[in-house]
């Protein structure tokens, strides 16, 4: 029987705020345990939360690059439960009104083509804290500094088809949030992290299969690879005359396999009900246009603008506006060497290389935007080669020059674009390889590599390649 | 010293008659006496209280002196106070010392009062008697058989016995109106949102209001000239400018229009209350008030409604209630559910065990729609009786309790007919109302309370309509023998 996946993600996405959702604690990553809780974040009795205004207007900035409904009244609602590192007994999430309504998100596909996946809504909600079960002997340590983090949960429709669409939405998705700065998206840090829905049905079925809850995933290619076990999970558990139950699973990336959690039935009953200690936050659409105004060029605009002014490859400009700051990196580079296809050669090539082997960030890049463009510049002036231009950026990027010129200059790499020094080197190679002379005459054209490349590493590289060329042919006639 | 107002008292430091040390020791000193068989202390902080007092009379020494400067009040249980133990009257909290003021001790302090104690209450506020502290019932000094009243019960009956000249309470049903009439005391509590409940430990949020216990109403508006306001940490404390509570205490009530809900004097009330309450109503029109019978129809669906509401709230509010971080835990929890269970199990008692099941019930899936929902549809109707009355009448006026204090033990194996106690001050609650009980009598030689009703955020008139009726009548300043 052929078969059918259906995907819907709920994204956590942690709001880029200083301090938590509902108390004046701090949300820094990675402090010693229980430094960033105070009384509100520990539930001690009495104390009272006070919603965070920033956490507001992230997500509704989220809501406006989305395009969705802005819910201009949201109510925050307790989900009881009981879990060590839950500190109130209950998390204040939003359930029947949340603050992003409808909305959608179109993906691009491996072939090209697009396809709109549905946005259910968006809420806000506040994290739990850390459950410690190492170096405490037989007993379990919590560290709160995590709860009370304010998290924007982006639940999307079951839109996605496989596990490639559901990595391309995500990919989007983070992309998103992190060019509107609502997150920094770090995915080891768990600021960006889901939930997958999977299910399973007879291709050309109309009702939904029972879907599995794969919980609490944080890469993008774990996220495809515990979508492919699972639809292969389920559809030989039904192929063997079995039967998929509703449950929530745990992808295990050293095993590559998914494990119930816990089933629908041993599943809490959360009580929601509206939290009397928060009034629904009541939005006016003034408000809502102030938001708007801050609203940066989003991706899809940036595209279609790139494709307008540059003229470039669509792969190369989907790879320039993946995020805000590559794209910024390479308007800065254009604008200073005016030279678009060689600016996006170069930051998709050479630098994302560099970048991606190191695992850093284009903010952290030790060859900016300028350095970047005054070596482009130079290769334009001819004052070095394409391929001497990457000696120099290896240079740059090692911290070996403050320039482009620099580099050149300490290195002696100026390209030699002087006839009579290029004209003796040429007379050199030919005198001193007969053989080859005589099988280019002979009609061997390929032969006329060898000698370019001879003559090349006689310059060191350096002599400039049109000006080579031409002079070999005209010798070797 | 011990039977004077607030008022009397701070002209008393202001001139220099005594200090405020003096003023706390007298009262320490009454609380030792008598507090061992009247149990309305949980904790007394004498060391606390006298180094307040010798700062407070600094304060005075400087011609500093604000209205509450030096006055030793006692402060219901719970609230938290930095340092000092806060118990809500429960086992669970018996180990519990907060790092934080309540807002509303905050503003004690800073005001310059004295802090005599925390006062015996229900457990987290559940009970109308104060028998279901964990500290033991509390007796109702003007006959020690009988209960105070609850929750506030310690509040009311350290007030009542002079134990203290005034002191704090919570309202979520009736908590400060009930034992105030109990007790023969001024009880108000405030519009919901008047006072901050920033550490004030939750019972229902929704609901739960802090208010005074006071000889007269003059001292009820300069209490709340202190606690209310505006508090960045309570985002449902309301931003609304404070008045002075106590400017128009003197204005004459000619033409006042005071309704009577017709359903506050039917089946239920005992019949001499009904009188004496009737008599206090004739009172007013005396002095000048004009009487309008109304009618407040949904008043018989607010006890089944606030039966859902509250517990429901308090199902959540006390799930922090964990033996995790705080608080009790049991001895040698076999695993992590082990610990829960016997943590709460042996932490909370019966009647806070009742309504966290009803509570917890009322909000399970299938169930939301046809309790809390429902409920919530009950409270919006009971609003709107409330509103529509207020278009006819300035102050609506009733009985506080359908009886007066009943014996202790009378009502403890019998939840409703406790529940009962509060039928005619729970609507106020449900609607967020501000309410007072005055004392307006003696049935058996046991206070009645005249409850008074008014309008959001009409605390002054309030004030001054009870204000008024202590200037002819003399039932507040009776105090019971055995404490004289």
């Amino acid at each position: 029987m052929e078969w059918e996946t259906v995907i819907g993600l709920e994204i956590h996405t942690q709001l880029a705020t200083r301090s938590k959702i509902f108390s004046g604690a701090a949300t820094a990553y990675g402090a010693e345990p229980n430094t960033q809780a105070c009384a509100v974040d520990l539930g001690l009795p009495g104390v009272l939360p006070v919603l965070n205004k920033d956490v507001m207007r992230m997500a509704v900035k989220f809501g406006l690059a989305l395009g969705a409904e802005i819910g201009m009244t949201s109510v925050f609602d307790r989900k009881n439960y009981f879990y060590p590192d839950l500190p109130k007994g209950y998390q204040t999430t939003q359930m029947d009104y949340p603050i992003v309504g409808k909305g959608s998100l179109t993906i691009e596909l491996e072939d090209g083509s697009t396809k709109v996946i549905g946005v259910t809504r968006a809420h806000l909600e506040e994290d739990a804290g850390k459950s410690l079960h190492e170096d405490f002997q037989g007993m379990t340590g919590i560290d709160l500094n995590r709860a009370g983090t304010p998290l924007l949960e982006i639940v999307s429709d079951p839109d996605m088809s496989s596990a490639k669409e559901a990595v391309a939405y995500m990919r989007k998705m983070h992309s998103l949030v992190r060019y509107i700065g609502i997150s920094d998206g770090n995915m080891q840090e768990g600021s960006f992290r889901c939930d997958a829905n999977v299910s399973v049905r007879p291709k050309g079925q109309k009702e939904f299969g029972t879907r599995a809850e794969l919980k609490n995933i944080n890469s993008f290619r774990f996220v495809e690879r515990a979508i492919n076990i699972e639809v292969e999970r389920q559809i030989d558990l039904i192929e063997a005359g079995g039967e998929v139950v509703q449950e929530t699973r745990l992808y295990d990336s050293d095993k590559n396999e998914t494990r119930s959690m816990r089933s629908k039935e041993e599943a809490n009953d959360y009580r929601y009900f509206p939290d009397p200690d928060l009034l629904p936050i009541k939005l006016t659409q003034e408000f809502v246009e102030e938001i708007r105004a801050t609203l940066p060029e989003l991706p899809g605009a940036k595209k279609a603008r790139f494709i307008k002014s540059f003229g470039l490859k669509e792969e190369d400009i989907n790879t320039l506006v993946t995020n805000r700051e590559t794209a910024e990196y390479f308007e800065v580079v254009v604008e200073k060497c005016g030279d678009a296809k060689l600016a996006s050669n170069w930051v998709v090539g050479e630098l994302s290389g560099y970048l991606n082997k190191e695992d850093m960030d284009i903010t952290a890049s030790p060859v900016t935007a300028d350095m970047l463009a005054l070596l482009i510049t130079r290769i334009k002036d001819n004052t070095i080669s394409g391929k001497i231009a990457k000696q120099v950026f290896e240079a740059l990027w090692k911290g070996e020059g403050k320039d482009a010129d620099a580099v050149i200059e300490s290195k002696g790499l100026k390209q030699i674009t002087d006839t009579g020094e290029i004209e003796a080197i040429v007379d050199e190679i030919i005198a001193a390889n007969p053989e080859q002379v005589e099988q280019f005459k002979a009609g061997k054209e390929k032969v006329l590599g060898f000698f370019v490349g001879q003559c090349m590493k006689a310059s060191k590289g350096k002599a400039n390649p049109g000006q080579l060329n031409q002079l070999i042919r005209d010798k070797l006639k | 010293m011990h039977n004077k107002t607030i008022a009397e008292l701070a002209q008393g430091l202001k001139t220099g008659d005594f200090s405020s040390e003096e003023l706390s020791k007298s009262f320490l000193q009454r609380i030792k006496q008598y507090d061992t068989d009247l149990n309305s202390f949980i904790t007394v902080s004498e060391d606390h209280a006298l180094a307040q007092a010798r700062a407070a009379d600094e304060i005075i020494s400087k011609g500093n002196a604000t209205a509450l400067t030096g006055i030793p009040f006692a402060q219901k249980d719970i609230f938290c106070t930095n340092g000092i133990k806060t118990t809500c009257g429960s086992k669970m909290l018996d180990n519990f010392i907060a790092p934080y003021d309540a807002t509303v001790i905050h503003h004690f302090n800073q005001a310059g009062s004295v802090m005599l104690g925390k006062t015996n209450m229900d457990e987290f506020a559940m009970g109308s008697s104060n028998e279901t502290s964990f500290y033991g019932g509390v007796k109702n000094p003007w006959d020690t058989s009988t209960v105070p009243g609850g929750s506030s019960g310690g509040s009311a009956a350290a007030v009542a016995a002079r134990l203290a000249p005034a002191s704090t309470g919570t309202d979520t049903g009736g908590s400060i109106r009930q034992p105030a009439a109990l007790c023969g005391l001024t009880g108000l509590k405030p519009t919901y949102g008047r006072v901050s409940r920033y550490g004030m430990i939750a019972f229902a949020s929704s609901l739960d209001q802090a208010g005074t216990f006071t000889q007269t109403a003059e001292d009820a508006g300069l209490m709340l000239n202190v606690m209310a306001g505006f508090d960045e940490k309570d985002s449902t404390s309301v931003e609304q400018d404070v008045p002075d509570y106590t400017a128009n205490l003197n204005q004459d009530l000619k033409g006042l229009k005071i309704g009577l809900p017709k359903e506050y004097f039917g089946e239920g009330l005992n019949a001499d209350v009904a009188k004496i309450v009737e008599e206090a109503i004739t009172e007013y029109k005396k002095l000048g008030a004009e009487i309008v019978d109304i009618s407040l129809p949904n008043s018989h669906l607010s006890v089944p409604a606030y039966y859902v509401i509250a517990p429901a709230e308090c199902s959540s509010n006390l799930s922090r209630f964990d033996g995790v971080r705080f608080g009790y835990r049991c001895d040698d929890p076999k695993d992590l559910e082990d610990m829960y269970k016997r943590s709460r199990g042996e932490g909370f008692g019966d009647e806070v065990k009742r309504r966290i099941m009803i509570g917890a019930y009322a909000l399970s899936a299938g169930y939301y729609d046809a309790y809390y929902l429902k409920a919530q549809k009950i409270r919006r109707l009971i609003s709107d009786d409330f509103k529509a009355a207020f278009e006819k009448v300035d102050v609506i006026m009733g009985p506080t309790s359908p009886e007066v204090a009943f014996k202790a033990g009378e009502k403890s194996d019998d939840p409703v007919s406790m529940y009962l106690s509060d039928i005619y001050t729970i609507a106020t609650n449900l609607a967020g109302l501000p309410g007072m009980s005055v004392p307006c009598g003696f049935s058996n030689k046991m206070p009645v309370g005249l409850q008074l009703i008014g309008n959001y955020f009409d605390e002054s008139r309030l004030l001054n309509v009870a204000h008024q009726y202590q200037q002819t009548t003399d039932w507040h300043k009776q105090m019971p023998e055995a404490y004289k």
